[in-house]
């Protein structure tokens, strides 16, 4: 960012970093992408990093991430973001590159591709938006709803014997070799968000070892597809989600 | 047999692993593959060689789907990138194809056909011919679709290939066949740097201070721009009729014109030089671009012919451009042998026969 300046008599204490776009977003109030995209966008601001970061968007709420990204960035069919990022990655090795996936795209569709990225180790990093629910598509059962969750394609609840259990890829992914850093973030609260900036420029840094995937799990908010206010979404966030998705490292490099 | 680079050398090649040499002689950046029967040998061979194109990617995808979309990623990074497989291996990189497309990205994509529907046969087939000229996947789009009919065509094609589908800004494929890919003939293989580099500005390659961010989409949300990509689309595929390539044999003369493509042209080759033998005034038409189409060529010969035969292995696909390029003026034939059985030169020449007969036209 740049340094602080005086403006009027008043100091300026914070401002919009050139690597995101004048364009308004299109997330619904409350939405965690917008706070996710800025520091995000912030972390390839401050690393000096704009004219080599590549990103790939998803289908999901987040599809026009390249609307809002001033980087280089490419649109992946459902799920195939991160195959999309490897073709990418491969032919220009001395880039940073990541993906920026939902759960739907991840974790359900796209199971196959995520896994195998991280099994080769892949050095891009993935930022996985978990909000336990398809937002785009008006809010049907995702594989990381929790049980009992009510979406519109489980309207009694979210039940175990006929719709499976919610997945924690996360914690499969970091059984892979090719895992690097594996980690589990939220940006419900300032002391969260802090901590997956932080994340997200080790993950950069560590790109540049060639040592493997860095994956990070942002468990987030849908108060539109949770029938909720920002607020209530949140609450319910840290109540119900971080129980069964526990933040924090890991997989951590060996050092 | 390694040969330095820059000088061309004659070798006998199977198809599939000429293709794959061929490659890396046009200049190949990157091939994401998956194997697959009977076109296996084509990721085999480059894998074996690679230590002698170590700037060259060669990836072994989890799937064709994770393949296609990896020939995507690299694509839209400005990468001369390829892929190769067979009918059900396509059949899976249909979604992605038509992405591509509409995000207008050049890549090369190389079908070694296998009989089908479904998990088939290994044996070869021309059954794709719908899916490689009609888009194969959702939407309105075309790839450029080259047909070889020999192992030195599996050679030239790729670098045809390449510089049409970076020409245009669309996948081209190359629509081979199991018996093309496996059987071995005697190949030139050009010299390595022919092809001059992808010129990319739009690529994602890092976005500079000195020009706006590059986005690779096919995601246009308003219809008004929806429209307008589409337009766009059309526009090109206008301009990509000037490529139609065809070869005719003996049809100056001919009452009965066979058309034919990739092997299917060389049985009936021989079919015709049985049927001239019998002194039936018999010709071919051979497509060699599948699309865009020789729709006019064949509207020339249908004022001068009396009948066509078109033969392909499959329950008849190509017959249908040979009638609207004849336009009811002539009647049109079909025979076709499906499932991965190969029609021989005398099975085709029994049909050309039985038209004679009817036409009454022909000296027996």
């Amino acid at each position: 960012m740049e340094p602080v300046a005086n403006i009027g008599g008043m100091e300026l204490v914070y401002k919009k970093p050139h690597t995101l776009t004048e364009i308004p977003t299109h997330y619904c109030p409350g939405c965690a992408h917008g706070v996710v995209h800025k520091i995000l966008m912030e972390v390839v601001d401050e690393m000096g990093i704009q004219e080599e970061t590549i990103g790939v968007a998803p289908v999901g709420c987040s599809v026009f991430a390249y609307n809002y990204m001033n980087i280089d960035m490419q649109e992946a069919a459902h799920g195939r973001a991160s195959a999309v990022a490897t073709g990418i990655k491969r032919v220009l090795p001395n880039k940073y590159v990541f993906s920026y996936q939902g759960d739907g795209d991840l974790a359900a569709i796209g199971t196959g591709e995520t896994i195998h990225t991280v099994n080769r180790g892949e050095n891009i990093m993935i930022l996985f938006i978990n909000n336990g629910i398809y937002g785009m598509t008006g809010g049907q059962m995702a594989p990381t709803s929790l049980l009992g969750m009510k979406t519109t394609t489980s309207p009694f609840g979210r039940e175990a014997s006929t719709m499976g259990n919610p997945l924690k890829i996360t914690e499969l992914i970091a059984q892979l070799p090719g895992a690097y850093f594996v980690t589990r973030h939220a940006v419900y609260n300032t002391a969260a968000v802090r901590k997956l900036k932080k994340a997200i420029e080790v993950s950069f840094k560590y790109q540049k070892l060639n040592k493997g995937t860095c994956f990070i799990e942002v468990v987030s908010n849908c108060p539109n597809g949770w029938k909720m206010t920002p607020v209530e979404s949140n609450q319910w966030l840290e109540k119900n989600m971080l129980p069964f998705y526990p933040l924090g490292d890991i997989k951590v490099p060996k050092s | 047999m390694e040969n330095e680079k820059g000088t061309s050398e004659t070798r006998l090649m199977k198809g599939n692993e000429a293709l794959a040499e061929a490659s890396f002689r046009a200049g190949m950046q990157a091939y994401f593959g998956y194997p697959i029967t009977p076109q296996s040998e084509v990721l085999e061979y480059l894998a074996a060689q690679a230590p002698n194109h170590p700037d060259v990617v060669i990836l072994q995808a989890e799937s064709e789907l994770a393949a296609i979309n990896m020939v995507h990623g690299a694509a839209g990074a400005g990468a001369r990138a390829m892929i190769s497989s067979s009918s059900p291996g396509i059949s899976l990189m249909q979604e992605c194809l038509s992405y591509m497309t509409s995000a207008q990205l050049p890549a090369l994509i190389v079908n070694v056909q296998r009989g089908g529907p479904g998990l088939g046969t290994i044996q070869p087939s021309q059954g794709d011919y719908f899916q490689a000229v009609k888009g194969g996947g959702h939407g309105d789009y075309h790839l450029i679709v080259l047909a070889p009919a020999s192992v030195q065509e599996m050679v030239d094609f790729v670098f045809d290939a390449f510089r049409l589908s970076e020409k245009y800004r669309n996948p081209a494929m190359i629509l081979a066949d199991g018996a093309l890919g496996q059987m071995m003939e005697k190949v030139i293989l050009p010299a390595a740097g022919s092809l001059p580099k992808m010129d990319a500005p739009w690529a994602t390659t890092g976005k500079r201070h000195i020009r706006e961010r590059n986005i690779i989409t096919s995601l246009f949300i308003q219809p008004e721009q929806m429209e307008k990509l589409n337009l766009i689309l059309q526009a090109k595929y206008s301009q990509m009729q000037k490529e139609v390539r065809w070869e005719e044999i003996r049809t100056e003369d001919a009452a009965i014109v066979l058309v034919a493509f990739g092997l299917t042209s060389r049985i009936c080759e021989k079919t015709v030089d049985l049927a001239r033998e019998k002194g039936l005034k018999v010709g071919l038409l051979r497509p060699i671009t599948l699309y865009p189409f020789p729709t006019n060529a064949i509207a020339k010969l249908a004022k001068s012919a009396q009948a066509f035969l078109t033969v392909e292995m499959n329950a008849g696909q190509m017959v249908e451009d040979v009638r609207l390029a004849v336009d009811g003026k002539r009647p049109v034939d079909f025979y076709g042998r499906m499932g991965g059985m190969i029609p021989s030169p005398e099975e085709v020449l029994v049909r050309v026969e039985s038209i004679a007969e009817k036409l009454h036209a022909v000296p027996a």
